[in-house]
């Protein structure tokens, strides 16, 4: 695994794309990890009484998997300088088998004179955009030193 | 009942320090499903140029939303609902990952308070620097607090 060479890449490029299963064992287990315990994750009668459909995804959860578009393309999570998300429609994920399936993707959008390369990351549930002004800022270097 | 305004930038005392581990990067890599080897193969985190397994973007979330967090979330001058709450928006800035053996503070500071059509929206930085000063991230984390009429 090495660092993508910044000489590779192009502004318009399209990242290989992701999709995510969510379960309520996987809130569960990103509550105990996080140490977010904040009730509309894991109890329907608590999520339903403040006006939500049920329990929801941590957004937090779909943060992280979301940069993982940037990251796995990246080659280095570690070149990550600036991330930034607005959740917009929170995803229910139903007490099942089948959970909620988000599909997550990213394109670069802008290559900066030293090296900053920013990705702007799609998230959607059925369809439907779950963070907007979502971007991720990537510093990489060429794979051969400059003159 | 609306969230204090005059809050704005109030500022917290640094968290106590945080010891950031390979065990507990492990786990939070495996709770957001991500095999990166990264985040747990000190050989290739070491590969990649860094000193131990780094943690992933978001990890800092753990200390800013935890006990720094609460000093904000729960500061009864404030008064937000908490049973109200859904995350709004999350900013990360870094001068570096996290990495295993980064001892680390949390200082938390107000930034906005606003109230728009009922639903109070709190939002405050987190410095994230290691005890030996080092600067290492800014995590701004904004919450929205619903208005009840509006569910």
């Amino acid at each position: 695994m090495s660092r993508r060479a910044l000489e590779s890449v192009t502004v318009g490029e399209v990242l290989p794309a992701l999709s995510v299963r969510l379960r309520r064992a996987d809130l569960i287990r990103y509550a105990g990890a996080s140490g977010d315990f904040n009730v509309i994750h894991w109890s329907d009668r608590v999520a339903q009484s403040v006006g939500l459909p049920g329990v929801i995804a941590h957004g937090m959860l779909t943060m992280a998997q979301a940069v993982r578009v940037v990251t796995d393309w990246a080659g280095d999570p570690g070149a990550v300088i600036d991330y930034k998300v607005r959740f917009t429609r929170p995803v229910p994920v139903p007490d099942d088998d089948e959970g909620a399936e988000i599909v997550l993707g990213g394109t670069v959008t802008d290559i900066s004179v030293d090296g900053h390369v920013s990705v702007a990351l799609t998230a959607t549930f059925q369809g439907d955009k779950i963070l907007a002004a979502a971007k991720a800022v990537v510093r990489l270097t060429s794979a051969s030193p400059t003159p | 009942m609306a969230i204090n305004p005059a809050l704005v930038g109030r500022s917290y005392p640094a968290s106590p320090p945080y010891r950031v581990s390979r065990e507990k990067i492990r786990e939070f890599a495996e709770a957001v499903g991500d095999p990166n080897p990264a985040y747990v193969d000190v050989v290739a985190a070491r590969a990649l140029g860094h000193a131990d397994v780094i943690a992933p973007p978001t990890f800092p979330i753990v200390l800013s939303l935890g006990s720094s967090g609460q000093q904000v979330i729960e500061d009864p001058e404030l008064g937000l609902d908490y049973t109200r709450v859904v995350h709004g928006d999350q900013h990360f800035a870094y001068a570096r990952p996290l990495t295993a053996g980064d001892i680390v503070t949390a200082t938390p500071q107000i930034t906005a308070i606003r109230t728009v059509a009922g639903n109070d929206m709190l939002t405050w930085d987190t410095v994230l620097a290691t005890v030996e000063g080092e600067y290492l991230c800014t995590a701004t984390s904004m919450l929205v607090s619903r208005a009840e009429s509006a569910s």
